[in-house]
């Protein structure tokens, strides 16, 4: 089955989901809406002529700007049995910044989850153990967010332990220097 | 050259003397103490990117730092010298801080590549600016990564300034 077939299955069994399919080269990308995110997954996971039984990655993406919903959690689904790939994108609004985990469908996507959360604040709901898994767990604000300050400037912002550290640095040159 | 065995004292360098026939050499305590310090340079590795890679190729066989006399330690209260080798980030900095703060003095500091001398490329949230925003440095090895001839030339830009050091013993602080 090629890929953009396997979009209009997923577009015949969920008409009001589904919201656009791209096609770029030889890749498809569907882009879903995220309230019946579970089932769209376990459908393409459970159904013996798909059977997407490997998430390739799960990642966020920020359209600030760009796209009327601001984020959207990427799934790069592949089927090791058909040797067939495919591209989810979920649209995760501002506002509710929330979407159901597949860590039941997919146990790996534990740490993806994590990943994403820490980057861009997407909240998974029913993950088990949803915390920071990058930055240290009490830093402030999500840096792959577009409106997250680019340099390593941060100002006020800026997480504690480091800027204690840098001022023990500062004490202890000027002692050196004596 | 014939020499008084009993009374002349043979200077074999600049401010070191030796009675020939005698077990004893006379030196500056700075000499005596800089020579076996620059000579044993035992650093802490701290390879935190690319440039630990270079680092362990100039540890081993075809460089060979150990003819410096250049061991390398695991334990910061072993060390005399720590090398970091690579990009600090903010979250890994008062870790390198604890470790810096275990070393026994005196104690000196290289920053191995352009990362841990000023940032390099990484000017973002997450990466320090230089590892002298958090501990004194004493030798800045440029390069991404630098190749092994360069670390072997901080060494010994390193070997040279303790040479040069006075009063580092004792109560020297």
């Amino acid at each position: 089955m090629e890929p953009m077939e396997i979009a209009e299955l997923i577009k015949g069994k969920f008409p009001s989901e589904v919201k656009d399919v791209v096609e770029f080269r030889g890749q498809v990308s569907v882009l879903i809406k995220k309230d019946r995110l579970l089932e769209i997954m376990k459908y393409l996971h459970k159904t013996p002529e798909l059977y997407f039984d490997y998430l390739a990655d799960l990642t966020g993406a920020d359209y600030m700007g760009k796209k009327e919903v601001r984020f959207e959690v990427v799934y790069n689904l592949l089927s090791i049995k058909y040797n067939k790939a495919i591209r989810i994108k979920a649209e995760v609004p501002e506002d509710d910044c929330t979407i159901d985990s597949v860590i039941g469908i997919w146990i790996g996507a534990d740490w993806h989850e994590r990943e994403c959360y820490d980057m861009f604040g997407i909240t998974f709901k029913g993950h088990p153990d949803l915390r920071r898994i990058l930055m240290p767990e009490d830093w402030e604000g999500y840096p792959l967010r577009k409106d997250y300050p680019l340099k390593s400037d941060l100002g006020e912002k800026e997480w504690k332990p480091y800027l204690e550290v840098i001022e023990i640095g500062k004490k202890n040159l000027a002692y050196e220097v004596r | 050259m014939i020499i008084d065995g009993t009374t002349s004292l043979v200077e074999v360098e600049k401010g070191v003397r030796v009675i020939p026939g005698g077990n004893t050499i006379i030196a500056a305590v700075d000499k005596l103490v800089n020579w076996g310090r620059l000579s044993s340079i035992w650093p802490m590795t701290f390879g935190l990117a690319c440039c630990a890679i270079e680092m362990m190729a100039t540890g081993a066989s075809h460089y060979d730092l150990d003819r410096f006399g250049v061991v390398f330690r695991g334990s910061p209260r072993q060390s005399d010298a720590i090398i970091v080798a690579g990009t600090l980030t903010k979250k890994m900095a008062p870790v390198i801080r604890a470790v810096y703060d275990q070393m026994p003095e005196p104690r000196y500091v290289i920053a191995m590549g352009s990362c841990a001398c000023t940032g390099g490329i990484y000017n973002t949230y997450s990466t320090v600016q230089g590892v002298d925003t958090v501990m004194p440095v004493d030798v800045y090895i440029p390069g991404c990564p630098p190749r092994p001839e360069a670390l072997l030339e901080g060494i010994m830009k390193l070997q040279e300034k303790m040479r040069k050091e006075t009063f580092k013993w004792s109560r020297w602080r």
